[in-house]
């Protein structure tokens, strides 16, 4: 079933590529439609899964590259249920988002964006580290051809800094994979590649900290954790707005989960030891993007380094180490998923009738479109963590797992939850009110149903997280608590020689 | 009067099969009236791809008097020649053709230069590898320079030429000197002297000037500086088939020069080689990078390419060796691949060799340009193509034979993250919109000055869908040509 729901928006890539050029309706559709079905076959996936359980479910395993132990092999657990969840979600959200928007090349649009879609639920479901690697990067291609073909005047640059960028530090997590298989293939006598094999193994400390190392650049890259956050800005403002809602609401949290994923079950005791600097890291990052949206003028930047401050929270969370932090962390990946898509999204809809991105040129829009006016205030509600909404629930939890480490982390973080408000209604403030001098006021036409439809999913679950979130935290906290067994167990059999030797 | 060794033709059943059709179509151009043309084409690729079958079928044996084996490397190299001459003639035609350079010539050289491909990974003797060096080389001089009405293509022959036979002279003098270590030049023979006796410091001279000889046709760094002006010079579809057959004879000779036979002495010669391939890799994808000509990008390209395959040798353990061979397999599909499409288009009756040319490929032409990009892709080492899984088998091989082997696998993906910006830029502007004047179909007249035409025939359709097949299944199901590489390293066990 999961190689199913990988694979079915490839092959809906491969059916619009043979649909003709000339039928951009028909391949809006189809495109559609085929994310529709890919978010059908996600909700079968959780109705199958087992929330009880801790471990890997839907396990399938084929061997692919035999004489290299490299495996074909994808699982779920509560940990990638959530994330492929919002996958499902976010797709035919983004789709229908950028159906007025995209006009040009529409067909090579729509197998791009499926084809993205096959590669991001790849790599949240693969078990085995050389398949995952492979997803990981074949991200970037679509990716980049969405910035570089559909962006902003400056999409060249971009494009190839956002592949660059990541690219250059995903090599070293290939290489930190590539050795893990040799210390493998001493340790454990077999080749094999396929994380619940690697499980078994007991690296020493110091080797932990190189390949865990190798991997955590990878990640933070992609997170972006301060100061690797520097492609982020440029790649969401000159994205189409579909791209930025995907770089935002999905790409960002490949970063994350691979900490999640992968840290606590091969780097048990380097996660530990690195998790102090991550939080000062997160910390410095929630605060500093925060503090760098306000100063934005470009309405995208605004919303590009919200988002280094809103990961930050997610990053917060990991490196707690602790069952709330952890919790609140994948709750709020996809909070922050669903609140950022959409604010992309509204940005696309002021971005579709002006083609201004600057908070300057706006200004007095609540008078000409009050529908929209309270949908922006729904999602900025939402991004800013108000009781009641889903943004609340994720960082409150956050926070309550870092005061349980550290005061001085919840001090901090609380600090940027403030910041956020202020940063987010100022820019409401702008925009929405004030005198009108927009540039183009005839063009700033009330939302459409079609766009409404867009956001009316991702509204729904602004507020059904936010009132009750209670099914997604059943279902990823078995999960959680395995991978804080495991931490938990790591530690206990590192202090144990240590308490042997008279000091 | 000394016996005459016998002559066991069976052997080498492959190599006379590529000779025949070479000679059959020096001979039928003679009389084949221009229109029938097609025929040599059609000889060529049957001779190749009958030679492959047979190559295949035929069994294990040593003959000549001990300088020629068969075996599995013999026929890994051979099919992989073979698949490169197929290729190699496929995408000529038609450029052949508007050039008119349309000669039976053409295919025979391009068959021969195959034959020396082919003899080089069955020499079991360093005289027959001298020999075959040069039945590979001297075909490749004439080819850089079949433009002839073009003053670029004859500067290319002369300069690959001259450079050419100076780095032969470098081969040959190593072998004599190893000759005047170990009294022979029969490989297993010198393995056998250097398993038993440390190398003095003639046969490490003997040795190096192999490497200089063997790494002047695989373009490594610091032997590289003729291929750029050579590729840049020589007609598109020669470029293509020189910078994969050279490769491949001249990969095939080093792995079964060093890690085959000198296998004792590997404390000596993978550090060595290991230098040179961090040298080659870095050297090759910085330059490319500065590039604006696509084919001077693609020279450097392979360049980077040779540094990659070199890391597997370098390492040489039965599975690097084993991977040395796909990597082969996998870079004469994307390779040539990469040339072929630039081959269909022409600007002013001229090669269409910027890489601004490509501008606005894939509304003209989706499928060359889907097949461009997907090359470009392959060849930066991206999932899920060929040469991510190429690259990942050398990489991987280096990484389990230990640290050294890690830094090596660094520096290799290091430097494909730099390649990753030239080639994707290549595959960006193929995808980008069209400028004013834009790509016009071959035959259509009263087109502005100095526009790009595009000219595509079935055939280089059919080499450039062939090779886009084999960088996908490559890509995702490795493990079908998997058997090659494996009888290759099943050699070294």
């Amino acid at each position: 079933m999961l190689t199913a729901l990988i694979f079915l928006p490839l092959a809906g890539a491969g059916l619009v590529a043979v649909l003709p050029r000339g039928r951009p309706e028909v391949i809006r559709w189809v495109g559609l439609l085929v994310s529709l079905a890919a978010a059908a076959l996600a909700a079968r996936v959780v109705g199958a899964f087992d929330a009880a359980s801790g471990h890997l479910q839907l396990i399938e395993r084929v061997a692919w590259i035999p004489a290299l132990g490299i495996g074909y092999a994808v699982g779920v657990d509560g940990i990638s249920l959530l994330l492929v969840g919002l996958v499902a979600v976010i797709f035919p959200v983004a789709l229908l988002g950028s159906w007025g928007s995209i006009t040009e090349r529409v067909k090579a649009y729509t197998i791009a964006m499926l084809g993205l879609q096959t590669a991001v639920l790849g790599t949240f479901l693969s078990l085995d580290l050389i398949l995952f690697y492979v997803f990981w990067e074949a991200v970037l291609i679509p990716m980049a051809f969405l910035i570089g073909i559909w962006g902003g005047p400056n999409r060249r640059y971009a494009a190839i800094k956002f592949f660059l960028y990541t690219m250059a530090a995903s090599v070293l997590m290939l290489v930190a994979i590539l050795v893990l298989h040799a210390l493998a293939a001493g340790q454990l006598g077999e080749r094999t590649f396929d994380l619940e094999r690697l499980a078994a193994m007991s690296l020493a400390p110091g080797t932990q900290a190189w390949l865990f190392a190798a991997f955590a650049l990878a990640f933070a890259v992609k997170v972006p954790v301060w100061p690797l956050h520097t492609w982020l800005p440029d790649a969401h403002t000159e994205a189409p707005t579909a791209g930025s809602v995907i770089l935002a609401a999905v790409l960002l949290k490949m970063g994350t989960y691979g900490f999640v994923r992968f840290g606590p079950v091969l780097f048990p005791d380097a996660l530990v030891a690195a998790a102090p600097l991550l939080a000062g890291l997160a910390i410095v990052g929630i605060v500093y993007g925060a503090a760098v949206s306000w100063a934005q003028t470009d309405f995208k930047r605004l919303i590009a380094f919200s988002s280094v401050s809103h990961l930050g929270f997610v990053m917060l969370g990991i490196a707690a180490l602790n069952e709330q932090g952890f919790q609140g962390s994948l709750l709020q990946m996809v909070n922050h998923g669903i609140s950022t898509g959409a604010l992309f999204m509204i940005v696309g809809v002021l971005y579709d009738r002006t083609h201004t991105r600057e908070l300057a040129d706006y200004g007095g829009v609540a008078a000409r479109m009050p529908r929209f006016a309270a949908l922006f205030v729904i999602v900025l509600l939402s991004s800013a963590a108000l009781p009641g909404t889903n943004g609340f629930v994720g960082e409150f939890l956050i926070l309550l797992g870092a005061f349980r480490v550290s005061v001085w982390w919840a001090a901090l973080g609380v600090l940027g939850v403030v910041l956020s408000a202020v940063y987010l209604l100022w820019a409401y403030q702008q925009v929405m009110h004030g005198p009108p001098t927009a540039r183009h006021p005839e063009r700033l036409t009330e939302i459409t149903p079609r766009e409404l439809l867009a956001f009316a999913p991702l509204v729904a679950l602004i507020f059904a997280i936010g009132l009750y979130p209670r099914p997604l935290l059943d279902r990823s906290e078995a999960a959680v608590r395995a991978a804080l067994d495991r931490l938990e167990r790591a530690a206990q059999t590192r202090i144990v020689p240590q308490a042997r030797e008279p000091r | 009067m000394t016996a005459v060794p016998p002559v066991p033709l069976g052997l080498i059943a492959p190599e006379l099969v590529v000779l025949g059709a070479a000679m059959l179509a020096l001979l039928a151009d003679l009389w084949l009236p221009p229109a029938r043309r097609g025929l040599l084409v059609a000889a060529a690729v049957a001779g190749a791809v009958a030679a492959a079958w047979l190559g295949l079928g035929l069994p294990d044996g040593v003959g000549f008097a001990g300088m020629y084996v068969r075996d599995g490397l013999t026929r890994a190299g051979q099919t992989l020649a073979l698949a490169a001459t197929v290729l190699g003639v496929l995408v000529a035609p038609e450029y052949l053709r508007r050039g008119g350079l349309d000669r039976g010539e053409y295919y025979f050289l391009v068959l021969i230069a195959g034959l020396g491909a082919m003899l080089m990974a069955a020499s079991r003797d360093l005289l027959l590898l001298f020999l075959a060096l040069e039945t590979l080389s001297v075909p490749l001089y004439v080819l850089a320079a079949t433009g002839r009405g073009s003053t670029r293509s004859q500067e290319a022959g002369m300069k690959y030429f001259l450079l050419g036979a100076f780095a032969s002279a470098f081969f040959l003098y190593g072998v004599a000197l190893l000759y005047g270590t170990t009294g022979t030049t029969r490989l297993p023979e010198i393995g056998a002297a250097f398993s038993t006796q440390a190398p003095s410091a003639s046969a490490a001279a003997g040795v190096g000037l192999l490497v200089i000889g063997l790494g002047f046709k695989a373009a490594l760094v610091p032997f590289h500086t003729w291929a750029p002006d050579v590729y840049e010079g020589a007609p598109f579809p020669a470029a293509a088939f020189m910078s994969v057959v050279a490769k491949i004879g001249a990969f095939v000779a080093l792995v079964r020069v060093f890690p085959m036979t000198l296998g004792a002495l590997a404390l000596h010669w993978s550090a060595l080689l290991g230098g040179l391939a961090v040298l080659t890799m870095i050297v090759g994808n910085l330059a490319a990078l500065l590039q604006t000509s696509y084919k001077r990008m693609l020279a450097y390209s392979s360049i980077a390419h040779a540094g990659y395959l070199l890391v597997g040798v370098a390492v040489g353990t039965p599975q690097a060796v084993g991977a040395v061979v796909t990597y082969l397999l996998v870079y004469a599909a994307m390779g040539t691949g990469a040339f072929a499409v630039a081959i269909a288009l022409e600007r002013g009756g001229a090669e269409a060799d910027r890489i601004d040319d490509f501008a606005g490929l894939s509304a003209r032409a989706p499928l060359l340009a889907v097949a461009g990009g997907l090359f470009m892709v392959s060849l930066a080492g991206l999932p899920p193509t060929g040469g991510f899984m190429a690259k990942l088998g050398i990489f991987l091989a280096a990484a389990d034979a230990g640290r050294p082997g890690v830094v090596l696998a660094l520096v290799g993906f290091l430097t494909s993250v730099v390649s990753v910006y030239y080639y994707l830029r290549v595959a960006y502007v193929m995808f980008s919109p069209a400028p004013a004047a834009g790509i016009v179909p071959g035959g259509a007249g009263g087109a502005t000055e100095g526009a790009v035409r595009l000219h595509a025939s079935p055939l280089l359709h059919l080499a450039v869908l062939a090779a886009a097949a084999a960088v996908i299944q490559t890509g995702i199901l490795p493990s079908t040509v998997a058997a090659l590489g494996a009888q290759v390293a099943a050699l070294l066990r």
